[in-house]
């Protein structure tokens, strides 16, 4: 599963994928996905809509009870845990709260990917650790709990182990929700530099637009380390796609412009929570 | 009907696949040998006063209570066999097991429910670890190796529980007639069950935490039911099976 930067390859695909728990309805309908190198997709959608799902069923966290799961070109669907870990190997994942293990330091946390991973010892992996860590300005907090953070900067914390092991395909499940909107935009910001800086192709679920609205307009800027926005024309602007759910079903799949420009109510609410701020 | 019966099944299944996975990681890579002497230090030597206590009181009161029955029949001299016995064979086992089943089962339940509803244990499979054999099998060690002597510590404290009650309290037998009726009494037989029921004791405890504790759902609620259906559950099977194990070796 190796990652060229050049050649363009799909990393994941869902197709027709359904799940459904006991016989209740359907929490996934028929979801079918492409995720290239180097994209960004948003996916959208009110609580309750799947979004969370289908992440689990990515990560094999979910079987599927019908349609297939791709990743990184093989068939993954009938993976048993074992394969799975081998897969998994190459994904990064921020969890909704962050899923930081309680009992271990902020350092173990990060480094758990790598020691688990490489079985590397943790003074082996300190220095990636502590870079990893000041680039998302934790740099200070080594020794800590999680429980002695805040949510914002376990968030980061999360973005730090998420990334640290460079996957190929990072997942962030509702990286800003519960946040104030200047963290939230913080953590954006970080997440957009882990794109620019990376490479990475990721998938980012939320509520909020603005979230959207920053990967697809703009990019981080290392002379200046802020972010800035990205020309019109610019081919960076195509590689960024939303895609909104609603009740285990994709209703929408596009641009930003195409999202703007939908006139379905449901669809319309996520973009108009841009001109409400 | 069958509907009643679908849920008890499932859970049971459950278990099954829960206990061959969690016993069969025993031996395979890559071990845990930390978590296994955490745990080890939280379940065994956490429990100690209180299984020291519950043990001498057990002796004690098992004692107290002979004494009357056994003057009847000017049988006072027997209060050591008696007070060995049923400590060895059922009481120490027994009382030990339900005492670490409302300490540890409760606590396993509780802690991996809230590493479950925290996604916690999503996220461990997420990062390559198999939950089961960093959660599930080091507890399950843990509690295996200690249980039985812990059981050992509660026996032993109960014979002198019992010793302190017979002799200097009441003057029922001599110091030397009591010790030697308690060590004489006791056969390979007594001794076998005795230790093979904390052994099947502890598999209980550990996997119906670790089960209750990673099916939990619903939040914090989730986790507050998944702790007590786990202590009620644990504490009915432990019951169970000693009947069962008994039933066995009465007839041998």
């Amino acid at each position: 599963m190796p990652r060229t930067p050049t050649e363009r390859t799909c990393i994941l695909r869902l197709e027709n994928v359904s799940l459904s728990f006991d016989e209740s309805p359907k929490v996934l309908d028929n979801i079918s996905l492409e995720l290239w190198t180097g994209d960004t997709k948003i996916v959208l959608g009110a609580a309750g809509a799947g979004k969370t799902v289908m992440f689990k069923v990515a990560l094999g966290l979910l079987k599927p009870t019908s349609g297939r799961v791709y990743l990184f070109g093989q068939d993954v669907t009938d993976f048993d845990e074992s394969h799975w870990f081998e897969v998994r190997n190459h994904i990064g994942v921020l969890f909704q709260e962050g899923g930081l293990f309680d009992s271990l330091t902020i350092e173990e946390n990060v480094a758990y990917p790598l020691v688990n991973r490489s079985h590397r010892t943790a003074e082996e992996v300190h220095p990636e650790v502590e870079q990893a860590l000041r680039f998302v300005e934790l740099g200070n907090t080594l020794s800590k709990f999680p429980s002695e953070l805040s949510g914002g900067m376990r968030r980061r914390v999360g973005i730090a182990r998420a990334g640290i092991s460079d996957p190929a395909l990072l997942l962030y499940d509702s990286p800003t929700a519960g946040l104030d909107p200047i963290t939230a935009n913080n953590i954006m910001t970080l997440i957009v530099q882990d794109r620019e800086t990376r490479n990475a192709t990721s998938a980012i679920i939320s509520h909020r637009f603005q979230d959207g609205h920053i990967m697809a307009n703009f990019r981080y800027n290392p002379d200046s380390k802020r972010l800035e926005r990205i020309p019109d024309g610019s081919p960076l602007r195509q590689r960024t796609r939303f895609v909104v759910m609603r009740e285990g079903r994709i209703v929408f799949e596009g641009s930003e412009g195409e999202l703007d420009a939908s006139t379905d109510p449901y669809i319309a609410k996520f973009s108009m929570q841009r001109s409400a701020h | 009907m069958l509907d009643i019966l679908k849920s008890p099944i499932v859970t049971f299944q459950e278990f099954i696949l829960l206990a061959g996975r969690a016993t069969t990681n025993i031996v395979r890579r890559p071990f845990y040998g930390r978590d296994v002497i955490l745990q080890m230090d939280t379940i065994g030597v956490g429990s100690l006063p209180i299984t020291i206590l519950i043990g001498f009181f057990s002796g004690a009161v098992m004692a107290l209570q002979m004494s009357r029955a056994l003057s009847q029949y000017g049988a006072t001299g027997q209060v050591g066999q008696i007070t060995a016995i049923t400590l060895v064979r059922e009481m120490g086992p027994v009382l030990t097991a339900l005492l670490v089943a409302g300490r540890n089962a409760s606590g396993i339940a509780s802690e991996l429910g809230s590493m479950k509803v925290t996604e916690q244990i999503d996220a461990m499979r997420a990062l390559g670890t198999d939950p089961i054999k960093k959660l599930v099998t080091p507890r399950l060690i843990a509690t295996c190796t200690t249980l039985p002597l812990l059981t050992i510590i509660a026996d032993f404290i109960g014979i002198i529980g019992g010793y302190l009650v017979a002799v200097p309290l009441l003057a029922l037998t001599t110091s030397s007639q009591y010790w030697n009726n308690a060590w004489r009494s006791l056969e390979y037989n007594d001794i076998a069950q005795g230790l093979l029921k904390p052994l099947v004791f502890a598999f209980i405890i550990s996997l119906v935490g670790c089960l209750y504790g990673i099916r939990t759902t619903g939040g914090t609620q989730g986790v507050g039911r998944a702790t007590t259906q786990a202590v009620v559950v644990a504490s009915v099977w432990i019951f169970v099976c000693t009947f069962l194990i008994t039933r066995v070796f009465v007839n041998l």
